[in-house]
């Protein structure tokens, strides 16, 4: 089975518009919540069951998560979406906005009854114009059904949902990043703790989660979270949007069962590309440790099978390199964007990223010295772990993934000044 | 006098309405957005001033925000700027090749901006549309699958839609 | 969460010992307060925490990465170690690559010997870089006349910024540009406009921000420090006077939490600068042609002593006075007062800015009720007549951390005056009788007047007292704050109405149950009045047979024979021109330690006295806090403590008590005649009774005096004059 979550719609002409979401069964789940007042611990349980984990990147139960948030205390609390989406090889939350927002407005009003929050916001990346669009038009069509805004279907329930456009900046997919991006400041992480749980957008309890993860929730409560459960594994549930890029036939989002075998997965998006073969694949996103090609077809998509491959799921973001692929110049490119995304206010990241940066440049442009692996290594092991948010961490990861399995192509490079694979790109 | 418009200022106070009463700030990212596009793509200090100003900010707060958020501009741009990924996926589709060839259309660098003041080449990082690499985006819009080894036309065909001549 | 209230006790141990410490507190305050060295560079006491250097990192028993001890809370039965392999490996990789891009300029910077950086190198710095690309150059900043930049040295700790916003209360510096491009500064060319902003250079663990004005001049080691106290306002804040070869090279703040905490203004900081400036260095007396010559210390002493014997035999004591700085010290003040009683006179003053004098010794004492912590705790503050952020910088520092906790502060003020802390009510306004009367009207008609019996003044009274809507706000927030003070300043105390500014400030207090605080200019005010130098007490507040005359009357009416000790009349004293050639028809005797116009115009003697850092003394603050000092350098010349010159002047006429040794020795003689811990207490205005009219209704309210006009020393200061020429916003002196 396939495109049973977020894509359920995609097939539907105008697939974004309010009738063709509620053609599909859209705001049912909404309805009944609301008409026969479940309650949010209900509600919860349920979430629980189903064992979605945050589509983000980490993974955490979103149920559990939920539970975090104290419902009981008074005053304002938020509900906030990530869509953020700047993990190099990420993608799939853009076409969740694009073509089924409402999904996404449906679950973020009910993670508001839940979590006990009357405002939501949507954080969208600056560069995202047309699923801002695709949202916003969404909003105003909700808003006029009587569906969002104050006393949701005459339930007495009040939910404002907004969206907030991002500026250019990957480090506010970083949740607290994300908060004070918000809050009209630059997007640097703060130190946790406190928790949003406790002290998230403005000072007041918060829950953040992935777009895909919210978008789950309409479908997940609709056909029980024991359903949403069976289509993954009992560690993850569910099925899960994974973007394939790189060098496949044909690249693209595509929602399957958690734990497919890798080969499945890549044999959807229409094997590698013509005439080549597989090396290597970053499995979840830039930041996730490289794994070579042969030990991947092994492997299958869940946390648990990548984990045991030395990599993650992270946002399921599968980036494929063919046999043409010169690792140190794809590592380069990788620090050169951590270097460059760096929000600068820790010191290993500042100043870590900058030197493997330079190093790998160094490197790539031939000139560098045999001593210049050893301290690449060392220099990422001593940001792993000294930071305040996991950007550190993911700037270290692949670097130290990429030397694990291809140093030889590094030492190539440093002793013959040039690649050790042509690439046609 | 203010450089702000009437019409620049209504949209700036929708924004502000989403945010509770006293965070006000909240809006400073779409406002300095709404004035850097009235600007011809650009800020100036004299437009963050009266942001802070208008948003009731120090200055200092708002200056922070435009130089840390990449699609702010601090140094005048062309009309159109043309963003291209060069990142790992749109990498690994030849956005080299996207370079090459813009660079080489529009007789500029990475960085750099037409002598007629129409176009500016900007590099930027992972676009979020990676299925569709090589990627640009010029203003709201994406352009996607520009490979010129697979699609020859798609580079000229997108400038001459920005020149306006199709 | 633990919430019993037994749970006020954690467990924890560090580096294998044990310690019970209060919970809530981060690890490294327990460890700074057990002697636990731990490095850090973006932790300190007074910010907020923004654990991004990450150079304070330890290793916790069960944390998968290392904490920063500057953010991570202690717990029951945590186990810390912050030497252990793991943490001293974490820390060294901090400090590599906190030096990979900072200049290798030690022996060319300032901060050398007092570098965070370079100490803290010493203990984790690798023998050898590993980084060989090119280190980071960054654009230097112009900060104004103070503070200098080399920002190539800044490691992004954050503390200037965080400083600026927290305690500076102006947000002038940020961080611009993201990650390794970010710089730390203000965007735009701007002199840092804050009163405080000198601190700044003591927050910067490194060499990128430093003193202008000491640029280049010393190395730290060379220096010698002395503890002191800065003159210039009535908080008293601990300074360090540092010193080479018996010059004064920089002041830097000394820590003391109950006064200045780890600050001082930047009139503090660099007044300094204008210690030497125009300074007389010889006694001087005036010749048969007018003109001032040099002479040795007797004879000047001598002809002091003629001319004032020959005035007081034909026309008494009470035709000789003397007018002194408020910034005296105590020993000075009771010498000075003493030289005057013994001759007969108890014209002695130094309420130089003071026009309405008819309260007289009911205002026996003007102080504070609240110490100045305890204006921290405050939840209602009215401030009355005073451009407190610049009349006392850290006085108004102590106002905004209230604020910042959710007080309400309202003012009665004249329009130009604005604060960096909020404000509820604020009457703008040129007078300040009409407003405050209406608040104690407001006050009054809520049935809050007991037996104070204002009705006749404030009700059944000639004037008609309007009372607006922004009084009432102001009683309001006055009765219902839990903790309300009120707080005269030196408009109000300069006021042409004064006492019935003082009556209703006070009846305003007693009906609103708030404490009644009273900030006077100069740093010695309240050790003025206590030491006795006043027309109507003599030491230890003991009233005198018969009042003398004030200073106001002492200008308008000049004595045959006046002493100016520490004064520079033309600038210090309320007036015109005329006034200051007025008071030089007499004989003058000057005390001081600079040439000014009168001086050099109309003094008859000129006796050099000590100057800033030259010599002991005590001030006592505006709280009551009695502070001694022990000078830092020598006398400049011929020039001599003040408490000598006086001891000589009474030992000269022959007049009894003067046989002194030691400035300890006056104090101790003072202290006698006060009942010095009732004086921290002792509440404004004792037998106070209401006034029968409102006196002068209609007086306009003076203008502040600038920041950097106060008074001759800092007036000197050529960087302050430099840097107040840059400045906007505050003062609009229009
Ligand atoms: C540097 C960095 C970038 C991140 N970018 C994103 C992002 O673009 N989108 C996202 O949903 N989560 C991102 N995350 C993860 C978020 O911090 C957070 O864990 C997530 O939004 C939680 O949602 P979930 O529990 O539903 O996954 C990022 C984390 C880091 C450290
Ligand atoms: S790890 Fe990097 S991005 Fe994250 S807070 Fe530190 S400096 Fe900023
Ligand atoms: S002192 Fe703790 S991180 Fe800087």
């Amino acid at each position: 089975m396939a495109n049973q979550v977020c894509f359920r719609n995609n097939h539907l002409e105008n697939s974004w518009s309010l009738s063709a979401y509620q053609s599909n069964g859209g705001y049912e789940v909404l309805k009944k919540i609301l008409s026969e007042k479940l309650t949010p611990e209900e509600l919860i349980e349920d979430i629980k069951l189903s064992n979605l984990r945050g589509r983000g990147g980490a993974g955490f139960p979103t149920g559990l998560k939920w539970s975090f948030m104290p419902r009981t205390v008074d005053g304002q609390k938020y509900i906030v979406c990530n869509s953020d989406e700047g993990e190099p090889g990420t993608c799939k939350d853009r076409d969740i906005l694009r073509y089924n927002p409402h999904q996404l407005i449906e679950g973020m009003i009910i993670a508001g009854y839940c979590i006990d929050a009357s405002v939501g916001y949507n954080y969208i990346r600056g560069e995202f114009w047309e699923p801002y669009a695709r949202f916003e038009a969404a909003l105003e069509e909700a808003r006029a059904a009587g569906l969002l805004g104050d006393d949701i279907l005459g339930s007495g329930f009040n939910f404002q949902l907004h969206s907030h456009l991002g500026a250019g900046a990957y480090v506010c997919g970083e949740e607290t990043a994300l908060l004070n991006s918000i809050e009209g400041k630059k997007g640097q992480p703060r130190f946790k703790p406190p928790f949003p749980a406790g002290f998230g957008l403005y000072g007041r309890p918060t829950t953040i989660n992935n777009t895909e993860s919210l978008a789950s929730i309409p479908v997940i409560l609709a056909k029980g979270g024991q359903w949403f459960l069976e289509q993954g594994l009992p560690s993850a549930g569910g099925e899960k949007l994974f973007s394939v890029s790189g060098h496949v036939n044909r690249p693209g989002n595509y929602e399957v069962p958690m734990g497919m075998p890798f080969s499945e997965l890549l044999e959807m998006a229409g094997g590698v590309r013509d005439g080549h073969q597989l090396k290597a694949v970053i499995p979840g996103g830039s930041s996730t440790p490289v794994v070579p090609g042969e030990q991947m077809m092994d492997v299958n998509m869940d946390y648990d099978s990548i984990a045991s491959a030395g990599s993650m799921l992270g946002a399921g973001s599968v980036i494929v390199m063919d046999e043409t692929t010169c690792m140190p110049r794809v590592l380069t490119r990788l620090a050169y964007f951590y270097y460059e995304e760096s929000c600068g206010q820790c010191t290993p990241c500042r100043e870590g990223t900058g030197w493997l940066s330079r190093v790998t440049q160094r490197i790539e442009d031939g000139v560098g010295v045999a001593a210049d692996i050893e301290l690449l290594d060392s220099v990422a092991g001593n940001i792993e772990g000294t930071t305040i948010c996991a950007l550190g961490d993911a700037a270290a990861m692949p670097v130290r993934s990429f030397l694990k399995h291809y140093r030889d192509e590094f030492q190539y490079h440093i002793d013959h000044k040039k690649c050790m694979v042509e690439s046609d790109w | 006098m203010s450089m702000i418009s009437d019409s620049a200022r209504s949209d700036i106070e929708n924004w502000v309405d989403k945010y509770p009463a006293e965070e006000k700030q909240s809006a400073v990212m779409a406002a300095l957005r709404i004035v850097q596009d009235e600007n011809s793509g650009s800020l100036t200090t004299e437009l963050m001033n009266e942001v802070a100003t208008l948003l009731e900010m120090p200055e200092i707060a708002v200056y922070e925000v435009a130089t840390f958020y990449s699609m702010y501009e601090l140094k005048l741009v062309g009309r159109h700027k043309i963003c291209v990924c060069t990142n790992i996926s749109c990498m690994l589709n030849n956005s080299k090749a996207v370079v090459d060839k813009l660079e080489d259309k529009l007789g500029v660098k990475l960085g750099e901006t037409t002598a007629d003041g129409e176009f500016t080449l900007k590099e930027v990082e992972c676009l979020g549309a990676c299925v569709n690499a090589p990627v640009v985006q010029v203003g709201e819009n994406y352009y996607e699958h520009l490979n010129p080894a697979i699609n020859p036309d798609k580079i000229d065909q997108l400038l001459a839609e920005l020149r306006g001549e199709s | 969460m633990e919430s019993s209230a037994e749970q006020n006790i954690v467990n924890i141990e560090i580096n294998d010992i044990s310690l019970q410490v209060e919970p809530g507190q981060m690890l490294i305050e327990v460890a700074d307060a057990n002697g636990v060295a731990i490095p850090r560079f973006c932790y300190h006491k007074k910010l907020s925490t923004s654990a991004n250097c990450r150079m304070c990192l330890v290793e916790v028993e069960k944390a998968p990465k290392m904490l920063p001890a500057c953010a991570t809370q202690v717990m029951n039965g945590m186990k810390v170690w912050t030497k252990s392999p793991k943490a001293i490996a974490a820390q060294k990789s901090v400090m590599e690559f906190l030096l990979i891009n900072h200049p290798l300029d030690c022996p060319v910077c300032d901060q050398g010997g007092e570098c965070d950086l370079q100490d803290i190198a010493m203990g984790y710095g690798g023998d050898q870089t590993r980084y060989q690309e090119r280190r980071r150059i960054v654009k230097d900043k112009d900060y104004g006349a103070l503070v200098s930049t080399e920002m190539s040295r800044c490691i992004h700790c954050t503390r200037c910024v965080r400083f600026g916003e927290e305690v500076g209360g102006i947000a002038e510096i940020g961080g611009t540009g993201r990650g390794d491009h970010m710089e730390i500064g203000t965007y735009v060319q701007k002199s840092l406009s804050s009163e405080l902003s000198g601190n700044i250079i003591d927050l910067c663990p490194v060499g990128a921000l430093l003193s202008k004005p000491f640029l280049y001049s010393a190395r730290a080691w060379e220096l010698q420090s002395y503890l002191s106290i800065a003159p210039h306002d009535a908080v008293g804040s601990n300074i360090k006077i540092q010193t080479r070869n018996g010059k004064i090279m920089r002041v830097v703040p000394a820590d003391n939490e109950e006064v200045n905490e780890s600050w001082i203004s930047d009139r503090d900081r660099f007044s300094y600068l204008g210690a030497n400036e125009s300074r007389v260095t010889s006694p001087m007396v005036r010749n048969s042609s007018g003109n001032l010559v040099e002479t040795n210390w007797q004879a000047a002493l001598d002809t002091v002593i003629k001319s004032f014997t020959e005035i007081i035999a034909t026309d008494g004591g009470s035709a000789v006075g003397a007018i002194a700085s408020p910034s005296s010290s105590v020993e000075e003040f009771y010498l000075l007062q003493k030289f005057m009683r013994g001759l007969g006179s108890n014209n002695i003053d130094f309420r130089l800015q003071q026009q309405d004098f008819s309260a007289g010794a009911e205002q026996s004492a003007p102080k504070l009720e609240l110490s100045l912590q305890e204006i921290e705790t405050q939840n209602s503050i009215f401030i009355i007549g005073s451009d407190i952020q610049r009349e006392q910088p850290l006085l108004s520092h102590r106002v905004r951390k209230a604020t910042l906790a959710g007080a309400v502060v309202s003012t009665i003020n004249p329009k130009t005056i604005e604060f960096n802390f909020a404000i509820s009510t604020s009457v703008k306004t040129d007078k300040l009788t009409p407003a405050l009367a209406g608040v104690a009207k407001e006050l009054l008609s809520r049935g809050l007047g007991g037996d104070l019996n204002l009705e006749q003044l404030l009700t059944d009274g000639a004037v008609n007292i309007a009372v607006e809507a922004e009084h009432k706000e102001i009683a309001d927030s006055l009765v219902n704050g839990e903790n309300s003070m009120v707080l005269l300043g030196a408009l109000a105390y300069r006021d042409q109405n004064q006492s019935r500014i003082y009556s209703l400030a006070t009846a305003i207090s007693k009906m609103s149950n708030s404490s009644l605080n009273i900030v006077t200019e100069g740093a010695n005010a309240l050790g003025g009045v206590l030491a006795g130098a006043v027309p109507y007490h003599s030491a230890g507040k003991v009233e005198v047979s018969e009042c003398g005359v004030d200073v106001a009357e002492m200008i308008s009416n000049p004595p045959k024979g006046v002493v100016l000790f520490g004064v520079e009349a033309d600038k210090d004293l309320a007036g015109d021109d005329s006034a200051i050639d007025s008071l030089g028809s007499g004989f003058v005797v000057a005390i001081t330690p600079f040439m000014d116009r009168l001086t050099y115009e109309h003094a008859d003697v000129v006796l050099p006295l000590a100057g800033f850092g030259e010599s002991s003394g005590t001030f006592v603050n505006a709280e009551g806090r009695w502070q001694s000092f022990s000078g830092a350098v020598k006398p400049l010349g011929e020039a001599r403590p003040g408490w000598k010159i006086l001891r000589v002047l009474g030992s000269s006429a022959e007049l009894q008590g003067f046989e002194l040794d030691s400035s300890e020795q006056v104090l101790n003689e003072v202290k006698a005649l006060c009942d010095v811990t009732a004086d921290k207490s002792e509440p404004e205005i004792s037998n106070w009774s209401a006034p029968t009219d409102l006196g002068n209704i209609e007086a306009e309210m003076v203008k502040p005096i600038p920041l950097y006009e106060v008074d001759a020393v800092v007036r000197r200061s050529a960087p302050l004059q430099e840097q107040a020429k840059k400045l906007t916003g505050g003062v609009d002196d229009v």
